[in-house]
């Protein structure tokens, strides 16, 4: 004797329905393990994939080379400035710059102009910069006013200066079509230009800077060689770019330079992913642990009540085996609702999450499929007891049960 | 007429300190189309008898033949089986899911019989037209007159066609209005050929019964007549 399989759906599908109030909450634990779940491994693919994403379009083609000074003062250059156009040349780089800097501690004092007011103070201590033509590009900047100084002023070491923003702010030069100059340690220099905002991170002190061409800034501070050398390369290249950099800068020493260039990026995303998942996936699993564990309660009372239905059943004709499948249904089903539901607040979760951050959220069909199969499986472990409990009655002690 | 129910010295003992014999050496034939009262007090062996022949319980030893077919042998599916097919039972309680209307009640005594799906809602309707509750199909239980649950509950026992009809104290939750209705109900049954063995402690209940069987610490007396058995009655 066989049960009709459209039978044993719509039994299952009433015992559900009777209750919906205790359905709801029994299914409520499940949502909560799934729901988190889901957001858990959401939410850490989507900010691993954005902070990745970050790196892949701008950070990992920045390298910056620092440069140690020579060992005494009148020992060669470790960097001479004509080693940049062999950086150049290789394939994947796309803009080189190198700069000398006065040291830290001893900025000069520098001001717009040579009146002396005794009320006012106009002398501002700012870093100065020697570099090469290239900075802007390199640097990721643009010039907001007139322009950047050339290879001609480098050769006649003229006394040109282009401001950082924030420098020509401080120092007062808005505009520069009345050749404003600026006197750095007591040196006039005509002012021909203004940064823009500066979008490399590691390059933010340019922005209080004066910048003037390295040949002017020897002759003026005694700066020297170059310090330090940033490179722009192509999406890709920063780590062939980083390996090859010491030895094209300085063929003699490369040991003399520090690169440092951007994580790779595949690393960073799972570094990411398992840093944001690992404490919150034990938290979905132990919701799970406690939804299922609400299930096998829930079903087990169920069990309990429906004794005198069990029995009736058995009376009419139903064997073992259908009492236990309809009851393992019951819970199956019951978990099945919590997955779906369950995997549906969690994709809307990260969404908003991603919505609120403003990032691209990543969702995983996959996993937004085996959501609602692992809550269907949690819900058929938890009947197992309550359902082998069920069919294990006799049906003349459950006739005689709470009805 | 061939008896649905032969039951050949069956006994049945159950395991306590002192060991409780609730039946021993019981002989019980009934006929196709008879109307059985068994009464008897609390505690003689009445819901032993009920289980026994509901095939709920096996006995201890003797012969059961349900339809000529000796159940004693029988595997636990295969008494599933012939109970769920050839006994409705009707029990003091009703035992009426509270959650489902009249005729999803009344068609889930065809769920586990393997009976086809198709048609059985007409079933069940002709089923609730039998026990003249056909206007009272898309009601809830809860809704319903304990008389009213209890036509219900013998209609879900009637849907299946059994060849017997075992009832366990229908009237014990009655009053006595509702009582008269389902023993006049039965009456009509009994008229339409239904074989009935009506299990209770009330004589006003027995005597509606064509033939009454009294059961005593788990012996059976004929109460009416002298002989074992009452001629078949012929419907109608």
């Amino acid at each position: 004797m066989t049960m009709d399989l459209r039978d044993l759906a719509g039994e299952v599908l009433a015992g559900i329905g009777t209750r919906p109030a205790r359905t709801a909450l029994t299914i409520l634990g499940t949502v909560l393990g799934i729901g988190t779940l889901v957001t858990t491994l959401g939410v850490s693919a989507t900010a691993g994939d954005q902070i990745a994403g970050r790196f892949d379009s701008v950070t990992a083609t920045e390298i910056t080379v620092d440069v140690n000074p020579p060992a005494r003062p009148d020992s060669p250059p470790t960097v001479r400035w004509a080693a940049l156009d062999d950086l150049a040349r290789l394939n994947g780089v796309e803009a080189v710059a190198a700069y000398s800097q006065s040291p830290a501690g001893q900025e000069p004092a520098v001001r717009a102009n040579t009146l002396r007011d005794p009320e006012r103070v106009l002398d501002r201590t700012l870093p100065l910069l020697g570099a090469s033509t290239a900075l802007p590009a390199a640097a990721r900047t643009e010039i907001s006013l007139g322009r950047f100084f050339d290879d001609g002023h480098i050769r006649r070491r003229d006394r040109v200066a282009v401001l950082g923003e924030q420098a020509a702010r401080l120092l007062g030069v808005t505009r520069i079509d009345n050749q404003p100059a600026v006197f750095v340690a007591g040196v006039p220099f005509t002012v021909v230009g203004v940064l823009g905002p500066v979008r490399r991170a590691d390059q933010q002190g340019l922005t209080g800077a004066v910048i003037v061409p390295w040949t002017a800034a020897d002759d003026t501070l005694h700066l020297g060689p170059a310090s330090s050398v940033i490179v722009t390369t192509s999406l890709g290249a920063a780590p062939l770019v980083a390996g090859q950099a010491p030895i094209a800068l300085s063929p003699d020493d490369p040991a003399a330079v520090r690169v440092q260039a951007p994580p790779d990026p595949a690393e960073l995303r799972t570094g990411v992913a398992e840093d944001v998942s690992g404490l919150l996936l034990v938290l979905g699993v132990v919701s799970l642990v406690v939804g299922a564990l609400g299930i096998a309660n829930v079903t087990l009372v169920t069990v309990m009540e429906r004794t005198a239905e069990i029995g009736l059943r058995r009376a009419l004709g139903a064997r073992r085996r259908h009492i236990a499948i309809q009851f393992l249904l019951e819970s199956t089903v019951v978990g099945l609702l919590g997955g779906i539901i369950g995997a549906s607040a969690g994709i809307v979760a990260v969404v908003v999450i991603s919505v609120a951050r403003q990032w691209t959220p990543v969702l995983d069909a996959g996993l937004a499929a085996a959501a609602p199969v692992a809550g269907a499986a949690v819900g058929l472990l938890a009947g197992l007891y309550p359902a082998l409990r069920a069919a294990g009655m006799q049906p003349v002690d459950a006739l005689r049960g709470p009805g | 007429m061939s008896a649905v129910i032969a039951l050949r010295g069956v006994s049945r003992t159950f395991a306590s300190d002192p060991p409780v014999a609730a039946l021993s050496n019981v002989d019980l034939r009934v006929a196709a189309g008879d109307y059985v009262g068994i009464v008897g007090p609390s505690g003689s062996g009445k819901s032993t008898l009920l289980n026994l022949l509901g095939l709920l319980d096996r006995p201890d030893c003797g012969t059961y033949a349900l339809e000529g077919v000796e159940t004693t042998g029988l595997s636990d599916p295969a008494r599933t089986a012939l109970r769920g097919s050839r006994i409705g039972f009707v029990f003091q309680a009703f035992h009426l899911l509270a959650h489902r209307d009249v005729l999803d009640n009344v068609m889930l005594g065809e769920v586990y019989t393997g009976a086809p799906r198709a048609g059985r809602a007409a079933r069940a309707a002709a089923a609730l037209d039998r026990v003249g509750m056909g206007h009272r199909r898309d009601f809830r239980p809860g809704r319903l007159s304990g008389g009213e649950r209890q036509r219900v509950a013998i209609a879900r026992a009637l849907i299946g066609e059994p060849a017997l009809l075992l009832c366990d104290e229908p009237t014990g939750n009655l009053d006595s209005v509702t009582t008269g209705a389902v023993l006049d109900l039965f009456d009509e049954l009994r008229d339409g050929g239904t074989t009935l063995v009506v299990i209770t402690h009330d004589e006003a209940v027995s005597a509606r019964a064509a033939r009454r069987v009294r059961i005593t610490d788990g012996r059976l007396s004929e109460l009416d007549a002298p002989t074992a058995e009452l001629p078949a009655v012929s419907a109608r």
